[in-house]
């Protein structure tokens, strides 16, 4: 097998891997003091349990649960662009795939250190293996869970076998740790026909196969509230209204995060106006379907009338829950939405804009979920308060900087966009360096002039 | 770089691994074999079904039997959930309150409903609430680990070498009878109580030894039942004059408080007894007998 020289073009993918500015220090630093601050504190929380929590007896689950509904939600990104899109091929995915991919595994990472930051015996997270009851939603959740992980992985690096073999066979003087590294993930990859077809085949059957452990993993997740008898969870609609919320707050983090890539790692001819733009419509499509359930579930609640369904809404907004349910409504529903919708600002900026608000909102989103209905009164003793503490901001703050500095190091080992994908479906190996300035590289500068204009 | 076999079959490989994957979940799953309990009955039908009915009638609100409970089980901290404060003054009784038991979780916890009927002391304002160790339990259906079951004479009990603290049958209580140990519970303790908790032998019917990251509530007294005693908050509530817990066993359509013995049916009957939340179908074991004439 022979070197390749790097086309001008993918020269950009592939520089971030082999250069390492000072920025890119600054910015690991500063996440992984945070990572460490939320370390600190997860310690006094196992030392001193969790009553350094504001959780207490009446609201039992804080924004542990939030975070958990939140990034479980995300995970909705990977799938959704890559095999929706691909199955349906859609070629404007392609530099995308595997931001999305990404996204999913690592958020689905820390979904599950989330359960774990909640539980108050860690110690004991073996006994859902060893005694687990099927009648529960958290085992359906423990299921889908790991099998969304392992299939996202799987899907993740399937995509990055010629791209790995790829820096195999092209990086020159690389550290030998990054050498031996590619040498394994690249499973002897040498772009034959057969392993072509075998790898597109692989592809294929991975992305029918993720789709419904996807939708299963939103739905056990809105069921492990549905199923229980309290107000404002006990609803047949969560389901597909986690769903909804998914794919949302999927797009809207795929659209912040390939916002940071293409500033960062100068991909401005890959990442486009036209890939905001579509990802922007998909962005506004997922909010109506998430107003529409909204509408749906308050309406009903509100015209049944039942008094703790009354009381409920109340705090929402009018009440106790003014504030975050209006912070959501306005952040993730309506601000985006406004800003979508008008022509001028569907630019870059206005895109980022609107996705960074919709994370916002939808946070607020799943604490509105969470929160409200364990706060509600049962009996006499009026609202139960519940206030995180620092501890429970600064582990939410390892969640939120882990999953940048997990996403930031893998793009620093591998190409955060897939090149042989976008080199066209007819080639898709590494070592031949006659083919790939064709093709995908006018599209890019037709695009290049639509995001002038 | 030769094609070796193992190199060629792997995209393969990775195909029918995804094809498994979520049959491969399962395999490597023991749980699903593991349903029962070893703590749970296998011993057939029990004779016994406990019931507990309380005669709000006579309930004046004195809190004996949270007092009484509090000491039988060293119930630890309730971490700042509202508690009885020790100042109300009932009929009966002034304060009866051990002031190292002010803030303790209360498993059977006192309502007062009436605040705006008549004093405090008025019979018929106050609302005891223990675990309704209800036959269709939110709380064991949710549990992920079977740490909360039914035993053979259904009640409902927690097994603290189990639990994850997960609190997820906090969240299905529609009672809110499920309260947690958010920290070290030997730390409220006298050392009258600590020793207590160090002698005296734990078990899912008497977990006496409270564990810090772990799930409690009222099990009927269910150590104390089963050798022919009545719960200690039957016991405190008779012996305080108010005779308005009642507990026995629906299986023989008996009721008792320490003082009388009455027939289930009748009583149930004739005083028009009602559960709480009955329309959420758990089936509750804790009957309420409302005020007449009132």
């Amino acid at each position: 097998m022979k070197k390749g020289t790097i086309p001008v073009e993918e020269k950009a993918i592939v520089n971030p891997l082999q250069t390492t500015g000072m920025k890119y220090y600054v910015v690991i630093g500063l996440l992984a003091s945070v990572v460490g601050i939320g370390l600190f504190a997860y310690i006094t929380q196992l030392t001193q349990g969790l009553e350094v929590t504001g959780m207490r007896n009446r609201v039992m689950w804080g924004i542990y649960v939030t975070n958990f509904v939140y990034f479980i939600a995300i995970s909705m990104a990977g799938t959704l662009i890559s095999a929706i899109l691909r199955l349906t091929n859609a070629g404007w995915r392609k530099p995308i795939t595997r931001i999305a991919e990404s996204i999913t595994v690592v958020s689905l990472i820390f979904a599950g250190s989330s359960i774990v930051f909640d539980l108050g015996r860690p110690d004991r997270m073996g006994h859902m293996l060893l005694f687990g009851r099927l009648d529960s939603p958290l085992i359906w959740d423990l299921f889908s869970l790991t099998s969304y992980l392992i299939g996202s992985i799987l899907y993740l690096y399937l995509p990055l076998i010629p791209d790995i073999a790829y820096l195999r066979d092209s990086s020159t003087g690389i550290s030998g740790i990054k050498q031996w590294l590619y040498k394994r993930l690249s499973l002897g990859w040498t772009g034959s026909e057969e392993q072509k077809k075998k790898l597109e085949r692989a592809i294929k059957v991975m992305s029918v196969l993720i789709i419904p452990v996807a939708v299963s993993i939103h739905s056990v997740t809105a069921w492990i509230f549905g199923v229980t008898l309290k107000v404002g969870w006990h609803s047949t609609i969560f389901a597909p209204y986690f769903v909804s919320g998914a794919v949302f707050s999927g797009i809207a983090t795929i659209i912040l995060v390939a916002a940071i890539f293409r500033k960062a790692y100068g991909l401005e001819s890959f990442l486009t106006l036209r890939h905001f733009k579509n990802l922007a419509y998909l962005m506004m499509a997922g909010n109506l379907i998430y107003v529409y359930f909204l509408v749906s579930e308050f309406l009903t609640m509100y015209y049944g009338g039942e008094p703790h369904d009354l009381m409920l809404l109340n705090a929402f907004f009018t009440g106790e829950y003014a504030i975050q349910f209006w912070t959501f409504a306005i952040a993730a529903l309506v601000l985006p939405l406004i800003i979508l919708a008008v022509p001028s600002g569907r630019t870059i900026l206005g895109i980022v804009i609107a996705a960074v608000l919709a994370n916002i909102g939808m946070w607020f989103a799943r604490y509105i979920i969470v929160i409200p209905s364990l706060s509600h009164p049962f009996l006499t003793e009026g609202w139960n308060p519940y206030t995180p503490t620092w501890v429970e901001i600064s582990i939410t703050g390892l969640s939120f900087a882990g999953f940048a500095l997990v996403l930031a190091i893998f793009a620093k080992l591998f190409p955060i966009i897939s090149m042989w994908e976008i080199r066209g479906e007819q080639e898709g190996i590494a070592s031949q360096e006659s083919q790939h300035s064709i093709g995908p590289v006018g599209e890019i500068a037709r695009d290049g002039g639509e995001r002038a204009t | 770089m030769s094609k070796g076999p193992s190199r060629r079959n792997f995209i393969k490989a990775s195909a029918i691994a995804g094809a498994t994957l979520l049959l491969g979940g399962m395999a490597g799953f023991p749980g699903a074999a593991s349903q029962g309990h070893p703590h749970s009955g296998s011993t057939g039908r029990s004779k016994k079904k406990w019931v507990m009915v309380i005669d709000t009638e006579r309930c004046d609100g004195c809190r004996m039997c949270t007092e009484a409970c509090i000491e039988e089980h060293v119930v630890p901290s309730g971490w700042g959930e509202p508690s009885f404060q020790g100042v109300r003054q009932t009929t009966k009784t002034a304060v009866l309150q051990k002031p190292e038991h002010i803030g303790r979780q209360e498993w059977i916890k006192v309502y007062n409903m009436g605040e705006d009927l008549g004093p405090p002391g008025d019979k018929g304002n106050f609302l005891p609430l223990p675990c309704m160790q209800c036959v269709n339990a939110p709380c064991v259906k949710v549990c992920p680990v079977n740490a909360t079951y039914h035993n053979e004479d259904g009640l409902v009990l927690i097994d603290n070498n189990r639990c994850i603290g997960c609190r997820y049958c906090m969240t299905a209580c529609p009672y809110e009878r499920r309260f947690f140990n958010w920290g070290d519970p030997s730390q409220s303790y006298t050392q009258e109580e600590k020793a207590k908790t160090v002698f005296a032998e734990s078990s899912p019917e008497f977990p006496v030894e409270h564990k810090k990251g772990t799930v409690e509530k009222c099990m009927f007294c269910a150590h104390r039942v089963k050798f022919g005693k009545l719960p200690a908050c039957v016991e405190a509530c008779t012996k305080a004059g108010m005779k308005a817990l009642f507990f026995g066993n629906r299986n023989e359509d008996v009721v008792s408080n320490g003082a009388e013995i009455l027939k289930l049916s009748d009583l149930l009957k004739s005083r028009g007894a009602y559960r709480l939340q009955e329309d959420l179908g758990t089936d509750p074991n804790v009957y309420y007998l409302p005020p007449r004439g009132k």
